[in-house]
């Protein structure tokens, strides 16, 4: 087994090179202050959220008692409209709009990952049916498939929406995708795998893609932020998620008339700064992710 | 006759790969690039066989269509199996695969010939994966012996490309291509992308190569001082056809062709005392699109006669041996 | 004043040529200790590989180099010679790279061709407009169609065929070759004295680059302009260069006429150069000389000579302390210690 003892060492050492170039780009993104600020109010914002779910703050009970009242210590957030406690609904809301975000974007990003590479690597007609298809689902505006959506399903709620996300979320990435495979596709190395005589799905899939892997991570980074933004517009006016689960945007729909606007800040200030913090963060740590992942950059 | 002792290892007839030039919103196809036009020729076993042009010659996509990573559009290309020649430009996906063993190819462009984001271990384990070497201890024992012919020691396998230098780049291609055990080499360009004093050292290490393990092969560069150092024959192409094929001492002392007698005196030499006239020639290389009428270089032929710009010389075999030229000046010599 | 040089005979002295680069807080020092003289209507050559500082060096002199690089030198002395008059310009006291004295002389004095004639042109642009911009600019109130005229003349000097109509093409529809040539007619146009030409022919054909190289030979023989060619391919400094200067990792290893570099060729590294290049017409089974190793990154340079680890006559003193140049013959130096017996340059 003397043989296998060297094979084994060469895998290890394997390892330790592997990490010492994570461990170079850890610290680059140390140095990043503001990626760094970016993933620290992500990590903090996401545990506290999913924390107050877990521990099962009560965000759904009217309280008619204490109707519109501005923050105190015992409400630290005030309460809405009907009496419910704003600081509850912002937790748990947040998990809800993270959800919503990391879930869409991660989804989507496949999509048009698988997609980009597809139309990419194969070119010619596939590339062009696969284009045509985007572009109609570009040319639809959200809004409206939204509501074709909530017409023909009679009903709001969050399926819908992550439905329709996905389904207009994954161009971007696509584009994206392919343009790197059309480059990457002609670089020598794709040509020498093909000498080897291996499978196409194996050169996309396994040699091109981890070439791309970076600017993907990135933009499903961004994406996220993205969502949640389109979340927040959708359940303002209404078409989001059923009013009955809490989101960032759905928080912001009680704040559509002009009276709680003026007269009650608290409601629409409180959602909205979550939101604007976290998608704030979530770009200040993708541009850091950017920096330290992109090659083109380096 | 010494002819009969060598083996053939490739017998290309009519070798044709034109590329469709489509225009429009239909996509018609409204001409062709003729990249290889018509080539015929024969490879023997143990051979440097090398291939010069300039640009756009079509030298590449030759090297390319022999070994059907380009589809050939016409003619046949015969590689022979232990005495029995099959036409791999007909072969199914299966016999390909197998044949890929057979021939491999080192590219001009070692900066991007290793995948960037993968160890050279990866790089090197994943061909001999593919075609069914299951044991990694055997795997392992491959790549090293491979890496020990090319002088880099086998802990490099851990690196990333980036940590090497062009010249060891390219040794690690020629390891990479080597693993499979492969009959023939298709080396285009090899070392143009190198500095000067590494060139030396790879086309070195590649005839020390070529020695140890029998290989054929088909060296492909622009540069005919390097293609003359390498080859035992030499092939001149122009626009996709062969003009002069010769034995590579011959090509220099008795270059027949016009055009090969222009590219041997366009080349510079590091002596200040070479007297030469050079000989340059008038304009530039035709587009392979429009081909002109006739022989392909008759309007920059210093020789042309009536009948250059009419009828496309045929390939005349003029000494009886090996030495070949498509030219008219030499019809009434051919054998 | 500089030390009884004759300004009407050299064109171009420099003396302690040094640029640094500075990147992610470190310095690079590319360049080191450069000089050298360039005589009036001469054609000097710098040779060497990749990485070794040829580029660098004549955009030092240029002041093309970007912002993180910083060019000291002793002397960069250009003597411009109008109408019999001499009039000195100290390049090194410039201190803006792109302020309007460094631009008065890009032209009309000094230009350079670069390698790429792919890339130096703009695909957006008509090629004779392109070539009359470098006109118009250096000679305010000069009429349109008289720059066209100059133009038109130019391109038939250079050898553009049907000169009147590819005046208005676009870059896109000429190749490479005349591609090239349309760079040096940009280069030309202002009539300038010296023309450096930085690997003017490499992305060219051979037959091509012959075409290109028998002009640049016509424009120094017979209109007396002086010519800098970076390559690093001997054949064609054998053939083009009165003198040349052998560059390794940032310094003149060997610097002198065409016969000294190649008849009493002194650097192991020229020496090794020359040998390790294939050579048209080598008798069968002549094998190439190698040199051993790969050229050492420049950031972790040691003391002592640069090509000590490669050298096949390295010396243990060789990898210690400041290696001076000697001058082995009047006008040739060779920075190694080998020829220590002969006098040091200063």
């Amino acid at each position: 087994m003397s043989n296998n003892g060297s094979a084994v060492s060469i895998k290890e050492q394997n390892k330790s090179a592997a990490s010492s170039l994570m461990k170079k780009n850890i610290r680059k993104f140390m140095n990043n202050r503001l990626a760094l600020f970016g993933l620290i109010v992500i990590v903090v914002m996401t545990v506290a959220c999913v924390a107050g779910a877990i521990v099962g703050v009560d965000y759904n009970t009217p309280n008619p008692t204490i109707l519109k009242q501005a923050p105190s210590s015992e409400h630290i957030f005030g309460t809405d409209t009907i009496g419910r406690d704003l600081f509850a609904r912002v937790l748990y809301g947040g998990c809800y709009s993270i959800l919503i975000g990391v879930f869409c974007s991660v989804l989507s990003s496949v999509i048009g990952a698988v997609l980009g590479a597809i139309a990419g690597y194969f070119g010619g007609k596939v590339d062009s049916l696969i284009i045509r298809i985007s572009e109609i689902f570009q040319a639809f505006p959200q809004l409206v498939l939204v509501m074709m959506l909530v017409a023909l399903m009679n009903k709001r709620g969050l399926g819908n929406l992550l439905f329709i996300f996905v389904v207009t979320g994954w161009m971007t990435t696509f584009r994206m995708v392919r343009n790197e495979f059309m480059s990457l596709k002609t670089e020598t190395y794709v040509k020498v795998c093909e000498a080897f005589g291996m499978s196409k799905s194996s050169i996309m899939f396994k040699q091109i893609l981890p070439n791309v892997m970076s600017p993907i991570i990135v933009s499903t980074t961004t994406n996220v932020a993205f969502f949640i933004l389109q979340e927040a517009a959708l359940s303002f006016i209404g078409l989001g998620v059923a009013d009955s689960t809490p989101t960032w945007g759905n928080i912001l729909n009680a704040a559509k008339s002009v009276s709680v606007v003026t007269n009650q800040w608290w409601i629409w200030v409180f959602p909205g700064l979550a939101i604007s913090l976290f998608v704030l963060a979530i770009n200040f740590f993708g541009d850091g992710l950017r920096d330290v992942l992109d090659p083109k950059q380096q | 006759m010494e002819k009969d002792n060598r083996e053939v290892i490739f017998d290309i007839k009519n070798l044709q790969t034109w590329f469709p030039i489509k225009k429009g919103m239909m996509k018609k196809t409204v001409g062709h690039v003729k990249a290889v036009d018509d080539v015929s020729l024969k490879v023997y076993r143990g051979e440097t066989l090398g291939i010069v042009g300039e640009s756009g010659c079509g030298k590449s996509t030759f090297g390319k269509s022999i070994m059907c990573l380009e589809r050939p559009t016409g003619g046949q290309v015969l590689f022979n199996y232990g005495g029995e020649f099959k036409d791999i430009t007909k072969f199914n996906k299966e016999e390909m695969f197998e044949f890929r063993k057979k021939v491999q190819m080192v590219f001009q462009d070692p900066y991007s010939a290793l995948n960037p984001k993968k160890k050279i271990y990866t790089s090197f384990e994943e061909p001999l994966k593919v075609h069914g070497i299951s044991s990694q201890e055997e795997r392992e024992k491959m790549m090293s012996d491979v890496l020990k012919m090319v002088n880099i020691q086998p802990d490099y396998l851990m690196r990333y490309p980036h940590e090497f230098s062009g010249g060891q780049r390219q040794r690690l291609c020629i390891a990479r291509a080597l693993e499979v055990r492969p009959e023939v080499l298709v080396c285009d360009e090899p070392v143009s992308a190198l500095d000067v004093s590494i060139q030396a050292q790879v086309l070195n290490l590649m005839k020390e190569i070529q020695k140890d393990m029998n290989l054929t092969y088909l060296f492909i560069a622009h540069d005919l001082s390097v293609v003359q150092y390498m080859s035992d024959r030499i092939v001149v192409m122009y626009l996709g056809k062969i003009v002069e094929i010769a034995d590579s001492r011959a090509l220099y002392d008795e270059p027949l062709h016009p055009y090969t007698q222009a590219l041997l005196s366009a080349i510079p030499v590091p002596d200040i005392h070479q007297t030469k006239k050079r000989q340059v020639l008038e304009g530039e290389v035709p587009s392979p699109i429009n081909k002109p009428s006739g022989c392909a270089f008759h309007n920059r032929c210093p020789r042309c006669m009536d009948i250059c710009k009419t009828e496309d010389p045929a390939l005349y075999n003029y000494d009886g041996k090996d030495h070949c030229v498509a030219c008219h000046l030499y019809r009434n010599d051919a054998k | 004043m500089s030390q009884g040089v004759d300004t009407k005979k050299i064109i171009l002295d420099v003396k302690n040529l040094n640029t640094t680069f500075i990147s992610d807080k470190k310095e690079v020092k590319i360049v080191k200790d450069v000089s050298f003289q360039l005589k009036r209507g001469s054609c000097m050559a710098v040779v060497g590989e990749s990485g070794c500082g040829k580029s660098v060096t004549m955009n030092s002199i240029m002041r093309f180099t970007g912002r993180n690089a910083v060019v000291k030198a002793d002397r960069i002395q250009y003597n411009a010679l109008r109408d019999g008059e001499v009039t000195e310009y100290h390049l090194e006291d410039i201190k803006k790279p792109n302020g309007p004295e460094m631009r008065a002389l890009r032209g009309p004095d000094m230009s350079m061709v670069f390698q790429d004639p792919m890339s130096s042109l703009n695909p957006v642009y008509k090629v004779g407009d392109q070539v009359a911009e470098g006109l118009l600019q250096h000679n305010k109130g000069m009429k349109k169609a008289e720059a066209r005229e100059k133009v038109l003349e130019m391109f038939k000097k250079l050898g553009i065929p049907d000169p009147e109509n590819r005046m208005n093409c676009y870059p896109h529809e000429f190749s490479g070759g005349m591609k090239q040539r349309v760079v040096i007619a940009i280069a030309m146009i202002c009539n300038p004295e010296l023309i450096i030409c930085d690997e003017p022919t490499t992305a060219l054909d051979v037959t091509i680059q012959a075409q290109i190289m028998e002009l640049l030979k016509d424009l120094q023989v017979k209109e007396g302009k002086s010519i800098i060619l970076i390559t690093h391919n001997m054949g064609l400094v054998a053939e083009m260069a009165d003198e040349v200067c052998v560059m390794y990792m940032g310094r003149v290893v060997e610097f002198g006429s065409a016969e000294d570099v190649f008849d009493h060729t002194s650097h192991p590294y020229t020496k090794a150069l020359l040998r390790s290049v294939p050579v048209l017409g080598l008798a069968d089974g002549q094998q190439l000389e190698t040199i051993p190793g790969a050229t050492p990154n420049p950031a972790d340079l040691k003391g002592g000579c640069e090509f000590a680890d490669r050298c096949s006559e390295c010396m243990g003193r060789c990898r210690e302390g400041k290696i001076p140049s000697f001058e082995v013959s009047p006008g040739h130096y060779v920075r190694c210690l080998k020829f220590d017996n002969y006098p040091e340059v200063k």
